[in-house]
């Protein structure tokens, strides 16, 4: 039996481990046109601004992937031939296999801004990405980002490392609104401006501007104003990656269609992660998930099903977190930017703001704990929605949830005290 | 798909990723330029006064030169940092030739060496330093000063410099702040000033915070005849110190708080490389080639230590009937091998080429013990904050002691490992709030974490 995998990213490697795990004998190749080893995402924006070497960011030695017998395939598939049970390969022999797992990852999004394929304007996902700022940054003294989310703020904190000017274009009223209550938002608008970065909130990008050559050298902006710039970065969220299952004729709608095995319509074809969309039938919209955990999460389960294990995935109570310049927010279970029938947010910010806790509840249950500035355990907080515990529960055990290092300020009496005082 | 990335030909393995281009840096301020100045002054001061101008050998020669170099120093790096947003400050770490083994580290690297070789045999050739400290010398420990009084206060001085700078660097983190304090209190304290006074008042040299297995003449029959022969109780205190500190203490505190009590709070070897070590923490080698490497080379160095130990232990009781001369020419190849070369000049030596924690990881036989007891009876570890970890490896880099952070992490898996100091700056650099340096209420408990899901099916794996 051979397994094909297209794509070395968290889902494929995880998929990968788990295929060896429960099939010693299975042959597993894993394809990347990207990079010869599996990398961390996430940790792109290191190696740029000089935290980490390249190296750095691979999370298994290479001498896993021979030691475990994973073949690695450095090479792009041009096309899925499902009936022939074959990858077409560019400039390279095609592979073949008995049951294909497709993990193609996500694309930046682009909406068709004017002079969005301008020299100078990229977004920022992959290494050809970093490669391509590389390229762009020379020369380069400014830049706008365009789409507040946290690949934009990552590229803000990139470019500013590099003494590079930074407009960011942020559409909403406040940054990631679409997402974050607006205290937590709040927060980082804060951070945002402490760092030097111009940050235009309500305001979109209307165009980009290029010179004879064909390169940037501005965007204008909804308000008609010009902004002079040599980089631009369109980081207005990422999209499924489906073209090469699109094109091979596997059944796709914004992602390519799975069901909750990972199974696409086409027989002994999977696709998870990021490029995956999960069909929830009578469930409303179906479920497309982008972030690290989940890739990893889907790719495992993905794994067992291929090797012949029932395996159905549990996406679980949902959690995640990130850092915006020196700002931590971890965020478990449902936290809404705005809050529905039923819900009610309690609420202490540090009066430095630079700490932030947000319990919500629903029907008197809590749902959701957000953090800012402070580490919360994942495992606590997320027993706490799992066994639908009451607020009250919650403050009687708050400090069992405090992550922070040894010595830092403790915070949980102040909290408690004020959101008892709402709750009242 | 599109041509472009058709046309992706770079070889990240080979090429690497240099440093992208950079527009202009903010010119220095005002403020840091003067220190700068205050700094050149200093170091001015020291070599003209080393080369016998006036008023070396002076409290006004001493002053003319140390203040500048601190004060400089202290408010360059106070005003560099002040300028910026407390927070990880890791920028340009890999772009730097200083910090990435470029020329500047490799010059630092022989400089450093240069000064440990002439520290060891040609102290003649530090005879101008010597003589600027003498006064201070004088003071202290009421005799003159020599190459190791010299060392000594540069030693602390370094360990105060950089001291600064950790402060600074680390100001929005406690933990690092109380923990700088520390090394810099035990260093001045106990490593520099009482051994320097109980010279003065006619006792033994004697380093508070220094015990057999890395001071290994505390436990040796020559130097406890000595002590014992010594008029006064003083002697008798330091030998139940010694003994103390070796047989209860290290056990006991390691069982509490982990090796960290001693390796990074208040070790001096690990106060330099707290301070000065600081910018080139992470070129310790990752590898588990490494790995391997240090664990057969610190245990043979502390086996070498007892079996010497043991000897001179047997030889004295025979009076030399059973070893005879054997036992002290070990005693010899210890200091000269593992005193001299391994500790001195490749543990600071190196710092720009291997790390700050060479000798700590590689060589220090107190070290390999507290490594035993916190790796089997301690209640310390570092715990991993439930599935956050997203592989970054942040830790694995910025770990002294080249352990792999992030493969404990992403698995999900507590780290309990012998060689970690505690530093705390894995936890620190997590961009997730992933990791927690932990005395758990006991020691049973702390390989938890291994039965997650994704940390079994790894472990699961013949090789990983």
């Amino acid at each position: 039996m051979r397994v094909a995998i297209i794509g070395n990213g968290v889902t494929g490697v995880a998929a990968a481990l788990s295929i060896r795990r429960l099939q010693p004998d299975w042959e597993i190749v894993m394809i990347s046109g990207e990079s010869s080893f599996h990398y961390s995402r996430p940790a792109l924006m290191y190696v740029f601004m000089g935290h980490m070497s390249y190296k750095d960011t691979k999370p298994y030695e290479d001498s896993l992937w021979r030691k475990n017998r994973i073949d690695l395939v450095r090479g792009w598939v041009t096309e899925i031939d499902a009936a022939g049970k074959k990858l077409i390969m560019h400039e390279k022999d095609p592979v073949s296999f008995d049951k294909l797992l497709v993990a193609t990852g996500s694309k930046s999004n682009k909406f068709g801004w004017p002079g969005q394929d301008l020299g100078g304007v990229q977004g920022l996902y992959s290494l050809m990405d970093l490669r391509l700022l590389y390229e762009n940054v020379k020369g380069a003294r400014s830049a706008v980002i365009v789409g507040g989310g946290l690949i934009g703020i990552e590229l803000a904190e990139m470019l500013h490392s590099r003494n590079i000017h930074v407009t960011f274009l942020v559409r909403e009223e406040s940054y990631w609104t679409n997402v974050l209550p607006i205290e937590e938002s709040q927060m980082i608008n804060r951070v945002i401006l402490e760092q030097g970065i111009d940050l235009r909130l309500l305001t979109e990008l209307k165009e980009i501007v290029g010179d004879d050559s064909g390169r940037v050298r501005g965007v204008v902006t909804n308000e008609e104003e010009f902004i002079e710039c040599q980089v631009v970065g369109l980081t207005a969220g990422v999209s499924p990656n489906v073209a090469l299952a699109k094109a091979s004729g596997i059944k796709t709608g914004r992602g390519i269609l799975v069901d909750w095995s990972f199974r696409t319509d086409t027989p002994d074809v999977f696709a998870a992660g990021d490029c995956a969309e999960i069909i929830t039938e009578g469930e409303g919209r179906n479920l497309i998930q982008q972030v690290w955990y989940t890739g990893k999460n889907q790719g495992k389960v993905a794994g067992e099903v291929i090797a012949g294990r029932h395996s159905v995935y549990d996406p679980g109570i949902w959690y995640n977190s990130a850092k915006f310049f020196d700002l931590e927010y971890q965020t478990y279970g449902t936290v809404r930017n705005v809050p529905v029938e039923g819900e009610d947010n309690f609420y202490w910010e540090h009066p430095d703001h630079g700490r932030s806790i947000r319990i919500v509840t629903k029907d008197g249950v809590v749902c959701g704990i957000n953090v800012m500035g402070l580490r919360y355990s994942h495992r606590v907080c997320e027993s706490w929605v799992a066994e639908k515990r009451s607020l009250d529960y919650v403050l009687d055990h708050l400090g069992d949830a405090n992550f922070d290092p040894e010595f830092y300020e403790k915070c949980e009496a102040e909290i408690i005290k004020e959101i008892r005082k709402q709750a009242a | 798909m599109e041509q472009k990335i058709i046309d992706y030909d770079f070889n990240e393995e080979t090429l690497g990723f240099e440093e992208p281009e950079k527009a202009p840096d903010k010119p220095l301020g005002t403020g840091e330029k003067l220190s700068l100045a205050v700094l050149g002054f200093g170091i001015l001061m020291f070599a003209l006064q080393s080369m016998g101008m006036p008023p070396g050998g002076t409290w006004a020669g001493f002053l003319l030169v140390f203040l500048p170099v601190f004060f400089g120093t202290a408010f360059y790096f106070h005003l560099n940092f002040k300028g910026t947003v407390p927070g990880i400050k890791h920028d340009n770490i890999y772009f730097r030739g200083l910090t990435n083994k470029g020329v500047l580290g490799w010059l630092v690297g022989i400089v450093f060496t240069g000064f440990y070789i002439a520290l060891y045999w040609f102290p003649e050739y530090l005879a101008g330093g010597i003589k600027i400290v003498n006064p201070l010398s004088l003071a202290l420990s009421g005799s003159p000063a020599n190459n190791w009084f010299f060392y000594g206060f540069l030693y602390t001085l370094a360990v105060f410099i950089f001291g600064v700078r950790m402060f600074m660097k680390y100001r929005h983190n406690r933990y690092q702040k109380i923990r700088t304090a520390s090394v810099m209190f035990f260093q001045l304290g106990f490593a520099f000033l009482i051994p320097n006074l109980l010279m003065l008042f006619n006792q033994p040299e004697f380093y508070l915070s220094y015990f057999w297995p890395l001071k290994p003449e505390y436990l040796f029959p020559g130097t406890l005849s000595y002590f014992v022969n010594h008029p006064g109780g003083l002697g008798m205190f330091l030998i139940f110190w010694g003994a103390v500190m070796t047989f209860i203490a290290t056990p006991l505190l390691t069982y509490y708080f982990g090796k960290r009590w001693y390796c990074s709070w208040v070790c001096g070897c690990g106060g330099l490389a707290e301070t000065m070590g600081d910018p080139f923490r992470h070129l310790s080698d990752k590898s588990k080639k490494a790995w391997r490497t240090e664990r057969w080379l610190v245990h043979s160095v502390l086996v070498f230590i007892v079996v010497t130990t043991v000897l001179l232990w047997v030889n004295s009781a025979t009076s030399g009937a059973v070893f005879g001369e054997a036992s002290m020419s070990l005693k010899k190849w210890y200091g000269f091998y593992i005193g001299a070369i391994f500790s001195g000049v490749i543990g600071v030596g190196f710092y720009p080429i291997m790390g700050s924690r060479v000798w700590c990881r590689f060589g220090c036989p107190m070290a390999a013990v507290l490594g035993i007891f916190q790796r089997y009876l301690s209640r310390f570890r570092i715990t991993t904050n439930g599935d956050q970890c997203m592989s970054c490896g942040n830790c694995s880099t910025y770990c002294e002691m080249g352990i792999d952070v992030r493969a404990y992490a992403q698995k999900g898996e507590n780290i309990v490992r012998a060689s970690c100091v505690g530093c705390g700056v894995c936890a620190a650099v997590c961009p997730r709030g992933v990791l927690k340096l932990e005395n758990g209420g006991t020691f049973k408990d702390r390989f938890s974490g291994s039965d997650k899901p994704l940390g079994a099916l790894i472990d699961s794996l013949k090789h990983v």
